[in-house]
């Protein structure tokens, strides 16, 4: 038989080459891979069959208000209701930004995408407002508390930088798909900034307004109420501001658990290659921004 | 009687302050025990009291340790050890619910940068400490107005604090200190943020306040002249510990350590000035035919507690007291006469100052500065005198 024989210089490479592969397989056999992924099932499995009937309650009751708050801003007679942010936006804002919600809000009714950006609007608001409900007692607590503080604050930036995706999928077996696991998505993601921007607004109020509170005798809860919050209110109201801007970012990835509104319109528009309609659904979603962002701000300024 | 007694009060900042106790009781210098327990001694051993009525003035170099001191005494900053007494109570041992009482009806604090709540109108700033008492509305607005009138500021009500000046600013601060009618206001540097003048006007207004409200007051400054000018008595600090104490006289005449001599040098004005350079002129005065009656009401109205009575030439008579006017009024007595005084000490316009500090300091009633002829030329009142050494001393520094 003939054998076959390598060149003398191939062979030294080869070796070189098993030896490298030695090394490697000798760190990864030694030590198991952690299996996260793994634990990640379990725990999710674990939750799913002890947790059901809370979540189940929960997302139930978002159901019905989301819901409830979509129907009732569609039942408004769009005219109406466009008059009607026209003039809030002129109280708060000013002219320019009453001009522009009269015109930007006229062009979404003329181009037929009135209701479902209101069904936008409603998960919007319901996010925000548990958004708030939630961020700004958690931003006090770690104002006040060192330890808490030291929890949260790592938890925050996992909140912040996790992709969507990750955490869109276990929320579906926990509250199915629609609306509802959408908004806690939602809540997920838009929650760090007012979490942070309260605890910013309250350690940056003034040490000698806090020797005045306490030097006329005010207790925890007067101190808060009537010195710190208010001091802090334009902070907070940023991160509010952020918060409406974030969910706002989220609507179109939660289109892809069956939430609808505007993101739906926009991932039926990728599935069909219909750019024209894509477009018109991003610009809405944009103008939506706009309109928010200048009200919300406004109200941190005066 | 003594309203607030201080006993051997320290404040050690740092987390294991037993140990730098330690270190100084066994005599170490502060900052030993830095470098010994890496602690901080704020306020050393310090010990003194003042009257109900008395302007206490504490001075002393930047981190001489005069804010840690005052808000020991409002319990802002919890002391290490020793005791505070306000009316015989020790702060120090008092519960939170206490505390918090005290802190509503018996002392008021005013900050150096004002602390005024920039949401809140003039109005509202001043009611904070009635409204955090839960009073009504009405009730608050009602103690709150009468505070800022005190002050001058009824037209400025509903104006916001960036609306007014620094110097109305504090006026706000002293109002709403004022509002809760506490018997101690703390003062730490109340005056420090604003321009000279603006100032001497605070201190001229904070006098005459003073001499209608009788408080007791801790102030702070590390301004000598400001220190002359309100306190009663002044005490010095230096390195957390208090170096001299005493009246104004006293710490001027003679310093007890190169330290104080240093703060009062080249104010050795007593014997350049006389008593013509530094009089006022008298603000009122009572003539024979008036009776008691009219004597008790202007000095009502003035706030003063004498008067000197001239004659229609303006020679020098004598002087009546609120007292003396009080009897003859309850005794039903309807001539001057009667009550008139003529034990006043008098100057005569060119004695220097160093010969009159003396007398001053053993009468209640104000100096006369009367001519060969008895006519009452002017008074010299303490402030006046001390005001009077203290721009002297300011010019001469130029
Ligand atoms: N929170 C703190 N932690 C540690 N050390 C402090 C603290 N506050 C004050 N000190 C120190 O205590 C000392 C006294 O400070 P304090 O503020 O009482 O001085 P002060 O006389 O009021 O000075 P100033 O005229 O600058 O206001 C200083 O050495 C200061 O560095
Ligand atoms: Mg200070």
């Amino acid at each position: 038989m003939q054998v076959w024989r390598e060149p003398e210089g191939k062979r030294v490479s080869k070796m070189n080459h098993n030896l490298f592969l030695n090394i490697t397989s000798y760190f990864t056999d030694g030590i198991p891979r952690i299996p996260l992924g793994r634990w990640t099932d379990q725990t999710i499995e674990f939750l799913q069959a002890n947790c059901r009937e809370s979540t189940q309650a929960i997302s139930d009751f978002l159901e019905i208000v989301i819901k409830g708050l979509q129907e009732g801003l569609i039942s408004v007679p769009p005219l109406l209701a466009i008059l009607l942010v026209a003039l809030i936006a002129w109280k708060l804002a000013g002219r320019k930004i009453a001009i522009f919600s009269l015109l930007g809000l006229l062009f979404i009714w003329n181009i037929g995408l009135w209701d479902v950006t209101l069904q936008t609007l409603a998960m919007v608001l319901v996010a925000v407002f548990m958004c708030i409900l939630l961020g700004v007692p958690l931003g006090i607590l770690i104002a006040k508390n060192e330890t808490f503080y030291r929890i949260i604050a790592p938890v925050l930036d996992f909140m912040q930088t996790l992709p969507a995706f990750v955490y869109l999928l276990p929320a579906i077996p926990f509250f199915g798909l629609g609306v509802v696991p959408a908004v806690i998505t939602t809540l997920i993601f838009a929650m760090p900034p007012i979490i942070r921007l309260t605890y910013l607004g309250l350690i940056q109020v003034p040490e000698e307004l806090l020797e005045l509170g306490k030097s006329f005798g005010s207790t925890f809860f007067q101190m808060l109420l009537k010195i710190e919050l208010p001091l802090a209110r334009s902070t907070i109201m940023a991160g509010i501001n952020q918060c409406i801007m974030l969910s706002l970012s989220m609507v179109v990835i939660a289109a892809m658990i069956g939430a609808k509104g505007l993101g739906g319109v926009v991932w039926t528009a990728i599935q069909t290659l219909n750019m024209g309609m894509g477009f018109e659904a991003g610009v809405a979603i944009v103008i939506l921004a706009i309109i928010l962002d200048r009200i919300t701000s406004s109200l941190g300024k005066s | 009687m003594a309203k607030l007694i201080i006993n051997n009060l320290t404040k050690i900042y740092g987390n294991s302050p037993e140990k730098a106790l330690e270190f100084m009781d066994k005599g170490c210098t502060n900052s030993e025990i830095r470098q010994e327990t890496k602690q901080v001694v704020g306020v050393r051993n310090v010990s003194f009291s003042v009257k109900e009525g008395e302007s206490f003035v504490i001075m002393g170099l930047s981190g001489s340790g005069k804010s840690t001191l005052i808000r020991c005494i409002n319990l802002l900053i919890k002391p290490t050890r020793g005791e505070i007494l306000i009316d015989n109570e020790d702060v120090t041992r008092i519960s939170s619910d206490r505390l918090m009482h005290l802190r509503r009806k018996k002392m008021s604090m005013i900050f150096q940068k004002f602390a005024l709540l920039p949401n809140r109108r003039i109005l509202d700033n001043v009611a904070y400490g009635l409204e955090v008492q839960n009073l009504s509305r009405i009730q608050r607005y009602e103690k709150a107005r009468e505070a800022i009138s005190l002050v001058g500021l009824q037209e400025w009500e509903d104006a916001y604090p960036h609306n007014l000046s620094g110097g109305m600013q504090q006026r706000v601060g002293i109002a709403r200190a004022l509002a809760n009618d506490p018997d101690i206001l703390l003062m730490d540097e109340p005056f420090s943020a604003l321009d000279p003048l603006i100032r001497q006007d605070m201190q001229d207004d904070l006098l005459a306040l003073q001499e209608k409200l009788h408080k007791t007051i801790i102030f702070i400054t590390h301004d000598l002249d400001e220190a002359l000018k309100i306190g009663d008595n002044i005490a010095l600090m230096k390195d957390g510990v208090i170096v001299q104490s005493g009246a104004p006289e006293d710490i001027l005449l003679s310093p007890a350590s190169d330290y104080v001599a240093r703060f009062v040098e080249n104010i050795n004005w007593t014997k350049a000035l006389t008593a013509s350079s530094v009089m006022v002129k008298p603000r009122v005065v009572i003539y024979p035919k008036d009776g008691p009656m009219t004597a008790l009401r202007i000095m009502e109205k003035h706030g003063i507690s004498s008067l000197f009575v001239v004659n229609r030439s303006a020679h020098l008579l004598g002087y009546v007291t609120a007292d003396g006017a009080y009897n003859a009024v309850e005794n039903g007595i309807k001539q001057l006469d009667g009550i008139i005084q003529k034990d006043m000490p008098v100057s005569a316009p060119d004695t220097v100052l160093s010969d009159l500090l003396e007398v001053m300091a053993n009468t209640k009633i104000p100096l006369a500065v009367v001519n060969e002829d008895n006519e009452l030329k002017g008074v010299l009142v303490r402030g006046s005198v001390i005001a009077g050494l203290a721009g002297a001393r300011r010019e001469a520094g130029e």
